[in-house]
């Protein structure tokens, strides 16, 4: 199995990559970081994995995206799998009353990925195989108060991924649309933790099963899909009174 | 937030920093410090306040394998890796770790600093006889390498220290090579107390022993007890199969556990193996992790949550000792659920570690006030008889009693003073026991 991992550095790409190690999987990973990168493929040896290559990359530069893959398809020959899982999380407010910040994290979290997805889309297609899974968020379900550019960047990823599975369908390729609730990772240290939050080991079990089983939309955990289609019910007249 | 430790008593509001990477967690020492006091915390499974300040700095992010070496089966690995993520990677190469607690939930950081025991104990010693080295972060932001030739006096601090010396980064450890992870069980009755300490000597060559006790038995079969033996099959290398695993998914109400529910579930225990067949043979996680296939088991004590209180009794005082502190608990009005008995071998010579050559009994109670008063009476008795608590599992010792069955305490407290000249790295139950201020 050869997968690509962008983003490889965040706890669920981190958490993932090491399910797909203890398969012996081939890794390709993609980040920021070079000494975390260093590490992790040294740790993802160490629990199976067949190899592991890397490439360092600041994602939100799209203009070396293609370089990267172009790394990476050459390093695994063919990628049976590429997962998405780099992003940001916002401060809302900021970006409220500054447009430039509100512009990055839209970047970050939405043209970024659907860059990646387009370069991604030329290399499966050529394939005629392959995955793309991409994890997007609950948040963009519906923009709700607290961390609506978020989700503006999160829906955008996830409408764009409805429409380029039917494109990808006559090609053989599977497209993944995953949708994690709140995790417990560094990106939310700032938060304090109750029931509803999940950790990474556990959105990584539930991403790689959807992957295995071709899903088209993951909720992670499946609750999710149960909480945000109740608050998608909820009447406008109501919810734009709601913080939530 | 809330915090509290595995017995869910005593419950404390912390700041809790979970920093991602080795190097964010240096940048929070030395010149640009900016926290107060602090106790790194592992996976959280020490049972009372040993992980509890008013911050606590989390190594859970640093869970990731360094270096391994599958022919010498020595491992390097960051702090926060479990130890059940070290089985998954060691037993498909022949390997097992050399020590094993009762739950496969803890970390390796957690580990060193609790110096934890298993059930092979009497024969292989404690989890930190087999770590050769580890990193420690000072609370100067420098890192140290400590084993028994380089830093040692750190060394035998940090061992069983903790966490009051700073933060273990990451540890080497020396691994246990076996033919198979399938264990052969002799579970053997024991109509008392006196007949479980006679089997648990006679099969001492048994690698893993120890015995669950019926602590709410009276009278002529005071102690009656099942003693589980065990020895890892001589082949098939295989990984077992996952068990079912339940969960507890939040606090049930306290008074599920209580006098009858207790007495109905130790009868039931003792009956059930007193008919199993000898020898069983069984996963090496269902003999070593009994309880880990019911997740936060911890919450069936409601609420109020639980005291754990394990002692260690030299050999020569134990069966006197131990049967007077069973017959004050069956004669109380609170019993403990679960109780277990082993025996150790001989103590190691870091600063703070629990096992000495002895008997040790843990028993559960739930917290409730009468518990107090009736821990204080055993204290004394404990004392009495020259034997002392694990810290890993306290949450209400006195000072003195600390002092008195701890003997090495003063070197631990010089020593300390070199490390963290700052006194950065503070328990609630280090300030509780004088060992900081």
């Amino acid at each position: 199995m050869k997968i690509l991992i962008i983003g490889a550095t965040s706890a669920i790409a981190k958490a993932s990559a090491r399910l797909y190690a203890a398969r012996k999987a081939q890794l390709f990973l993609i980040a920021r970081n070079e000494e975390l990168l260093i590490e992790l493929k040294e740790d993802l040896m160490i629990r199976g994995a067949r190899s592991v290559a890397y490439y360092v990359l600041d994602l939100s530069n799209q203009k070396n995206h293609g370089e990267a893959l172009e790394q990476a398809r050459q390093s695994l020959e063919k990628i049976d799998i590429a997962l998405l899982c780099h992003g940001s999380l916002p401060d809302q407010e900021a970006c409220e009353n500054d447009y430039n910040r509100a512009k990055k994290e839209i970047n970050v979290n939405g043209l970024s990925i659907i860059s990646l997805c387009t370069e991604l889309s030329k290399v499966f297609k050529a394939q005629q195989s392959g995955v793309l899974a991409v994890i997007t968020s609950v948040a963009g379900d519906r923009g709700r108060q607290p961390n609506f550019i978020y989700g503006a960047a999160k829906s955008m990823v996830s409408t764009y991924l409805q429409g380029l599975r039917g494109k990808l369908l006559a090609h053989k390729v599977h497209v993944i649309d995953i949708k994690p609730g709140l995790v417990d990772s560094p990106m939310t240290s700032k938060f304090d933790k109750g029931l509803l939050w999940s950790t990474p080991e556990l959105v990584a079990n539930k991403i790689v099963r959807g992957i295995d089983r071709k899903n088209h939309t993951v909720y992670v955990p499946g609750y999710w899909r149960i909480i945000m289609a109740t608050v998608c019910l909820i009447p406008e007249f109501i919810f734009k009174r709601l913080k939530i | 937030m809330q915090l509290h430790g595995w017995g869910r008593f005593p419950g404390v509001t912390a700041e809790l920093l979970e920093p991602p990477t080795r190097e964010s967690i240096q940048k929070l020492f030395g010149t640009k410090k900016k926290h107060g006091p602090m106790i790194p915390r592992g996976a959280g499974r020490s049972y009372g306040d040993s992980s509890l300040a008013d911050t606590v700095l989390s190594s859970r992010f640093l869970d990731s394998f360094l270096e391994f070496n599958a022919t010498t089966g020595i491992i390097k690995c960051g702090a926060g890796v479990s130890m059940g993520a070290l089985l998954t990677v060691i037993i498909p190469e022949g390997f097992f770790a050399p020590v094993l607690p009762g739950t496969k939930f803890v970390s390796i950081g957690g580990a060193i600093a609790a110096d934890i025991h298993g059930k092979n104990h009497h024969t292989d010693g404690s989890f930190c006889d087999h770590v050769r080295s580890f990193s420690l972060l000072l609370s100067s932001g420098e890192i140290i390498q400590c084993s028994r030739d380089e830093n040692r006096d750190a060394f035998l601090a940090t061992c069983g220290g903790m966490g009051l010396t700073g933060i273990i980064i990451n540890a080497t450890i020396s691994l246990h090579k076996v033919s198979s992870v399938f264990i052969k069980r002799n579970s053997i009755v024991a109509k008392d107390l006196d007949d479980c300490m006679d089997l648990i000597d006679q099969n001492e060559d048994s690698k893993h022993s120890f015995a669950w006790l019926d602590c709410l038995a009276r009278g002529k079969s005071l102690g009656r007890s099942i003693l589980h033996l065990a020895d890892h099959c001589a082949d098939g290398l295989q990984q077992p199969k996952s068990r079912v695993s339940l969960s507890v998914p939040f606090g049930t109400p306290g008074f599920f556990l209580n006098r009858f529910s207790n007495k109905l579930f130790n009868n039931a225990i003792y009956e059930m193996w007193k008919h199993r067949k000898n020898p069983s043979i069984v996963n090496y996680d269902s003999y070593f992790f009994p309880l880990d296939n019911i997740r936060n088991w911890n919450r069936l004590y409601g609420s109020k949550g639980f005291l754990q209180y394990q002692f260690v009794m030299p050999s020569s005082s134990a069966r006197e000792g131990i049967r007077e502190i069973l017959k004050i608990v069956s004669e109380s009005s609170t019993g403990s659920f679960i109780s277990v008995l082993k025996k150790f071998g001989n103590a190691n010579q870091n600063l703070l570690s629990f096992p000495t050559a002895g008997y040790t009994l843990a028993l559960d109670f739930k917290n409730e006030p009468s518990v107090f008063p009736l821990l204080s009476k055993l204290d004394e008795v404990l004392l009495a008889h020259g034997g002392r608590l694990y810290l890993a599992k306290d949450s209400r010792m006195s000072e003195d009693v600390f002092k008195a069955a701890y003997p090495n305490w003063e070197r631990f407290v010089e020593i300390k003073k070199t490390l963290d000249p700052s006194n950065t790295f503070v328990s609630h139950q280090s300030m509780r026991l004088g060992l900081t201020q």
